[in-house]
């Protein structure tokens, strides 16, 4: 029963999708509109499961004094911090939620992404190195294409954009183009699997 | 020696990469950005638009990819609030809809403020606030945008906004941009365009603008903004000097710091290999 539920549903709700996908009829554009509607009900639960899952984590954390529990805590307290103010006097431009989002989690945010750059900087330095043929080859386009994306490139080798143009749209482009395809067919592959049936280790099974 | 720089503290580099940013940012230093092709084809598209046209900008974007993808939205807005176009916001990101909110109080205070253009909310552009599932939305959208976004972000119904008067599929829409740090786009071409052949173009993080090339090739998008250069030229094009162009100093001599690490990096292992190899009997 728990393995075959799942799978007629599955399989049904395949068939309504793909019928509602190629049918242009009135009826096809109402099914469609309802089933954005279970999409956002949908992501609505599974974000509360996941904020759920989230407290209950931290809160054991938290409870036990684990390692790093401070961090739980703060984890914990902005938590209900901003649930609160945004429950209780909304998340519109002048709310304090809105300032707390603009002046505390867009740069914090931005801040972690942004330490990006100095490991990039150490990752290329240390390990992007001609050690075989075929990694020179990939260090020269990749020199090439970024001495082609910055303006000292330019100002260095006037031609240095139209050369890395031609490695982004010519090999670089054919071989992406190659991956999509095959992806695409592996996408289409496992699909009519899940739909049939056939692969059920989503369902904890062993496929 | 040769063991010491193969084997480069890390710390160096950080200061190095610290400098490169810093020195540019506090000086103040700027680079001709020129122009490329596939943003002056996006500038062009909206330029082209008959008056009281839609675009829909969507926000497919967190805060982590602001640096790059927000300088393009607040362009962009301020290009299309400029002309007398309709702008809607959506989203299909959780923490994306109070960036809009940003965006558009930026651009509509600083449109005013300088240029004299008052745009107001619900009569020019609406935030129509956030959506989960992608795929969903624009199939939704497809057979009526109103089903699938009732309400907009402030709670009022969409029907009773002037701003989507008459936007009913897309049809009425005369271009979708896709501003992304994931994969989005690639669904706005498949199931937007292919099917209902809306125009699309989209502007991403320099990181994954190769992703998008084959649909460029195809003329599927119409254009595309590449990370913040990108941005930085879509602001020359619309005459403001903002964000993106500031930042394009410091970022420009970052990526010739790396090109530099990279080619000192293989110099230093080249001699390594050829004095083991000498030392090798």
């Amino acid at each position: 029963m728990k393995i075959r539920v799942p799978l007629a549903l599955t399989f049904v709700t395949a068939l309504v999708m793909i019928a509602v996908f190629f049918t242009p009829h009135r009826l096809g554009s109402y099914v469609q509109s309802e089933l954005s509607d279970w999409m956002a009900v949908i992501g609505g639960l599974g974000l509360v499961l996941g904020l759920i899952s989230l407290l209950q984590r931290h809160l054991r954390k938290i409870a036990h004094r684990q390692q790093d529990w401070p961090y739980s805590f703060v984890t914990v307290a902005s938590f209900l911090l901003m649930a609160v103010l945004g429950v209780g006097w909304g998340v519109q431009d002048e709310s304090v939620f809105n300032w707390i989002f603009s002046n505390a989690y867009l740069p914090l945010d931005a801040t972690m992404f942004s330490i990006l750059a100095f490991f990039v900087a150490s990752a290329a330095f240390r390990t992007f190195r001609a050690r075989s043929a075929e990694a020179a080859l990939l260090l020269t386009a990749a020199l090439v294409v970024m001495f082609g994306r910055v303006p000292w490139g330019q100002l260095l080798f006037e031609q240095s954009p139209m050369v890395a143009e031609w490695v982004m749209s010519s090999p670089a482009l054919g071989a992406k183009r190659a991956i999509l395809l095959g992806v695409s067919l592996g996408g289409i592959a496992m699909s009519l699997r899940i739909i049939l049936g056939i692969e059920r280790s989503h369902l904890g099974g062993d496929g | 020696m040769i063991e010491k720089l193969l084997h480069l503290d890390r710390r160096v580099i950080f200061v190095f990469i610290a400098l490169a940013v810093g020195v540019p940012m506090v000086g103040g230093w700027k680079f001709d950005q020129g122009s490329n092709p596939r943003t002056t084809a996006v500038h062009k598209y909206i330029e082209d638009l008959p008056d009281r046209s839609v675009v829909l900008l969507c926000f497919d974007y967190g805060p982590a990819s602001m640096p790059e993808l927000q300088p393009m939205a607040l362009a962009i807005a301020q290009h299309v609030l400029s002309r007398d176009l309709r702008l809607v916001c959506m989203t299909t990101y959780p923490d994306a809809p109070l960036l809009i909110e940003d965006t558009l109080a930026t651009v509509v205070e600083r449109l005013e403020k300088e240029k004299g253009i008052k745009r107001e909310d619900g009569k020019d552009y609406v935030n129509l606030g956030y959506r989960p599932g992608l795929v969903n939305v624009i199939l939704g959208m497809s057979a009526d945008i109103g089903a699938v976004w009732k309400t907009d972000f402030n709670d009022r119904r969409y029907g009773d906004l002037a701003v989507t008067k008459g936007v009913r599929t897309f049809k009425d829409v005369g271009l979708v941009i896709d501003l992304a740090s994931s994969s989005t786009p690639g669904a706005w071409v498949v199931y937007a365009h292919e099917r209902y052949k809306v125009k699309v173009a989209c502007g991403v993080t320099a990181v994954m603008a190769q992703d998008y090339y084959p649909y460029l090739q195809t003329h599927q998008l119409v254009g595309m903004l590449n990370g913040m250069k990108g941005a930085a030229e879509y602001e020359k094009l619309v005459g403001l000097e903002s964000d993106a162009s500031k930042a394009m100093g410091p970022q420009s001599c970052a990526h010739f710091l790396i090109i530099a690490l990279v080619i000192f990096g293989n110099i230093v292992y080249a001699v390594s290999r050829r004095r083991a190899r000498r030392q090798t009997p």
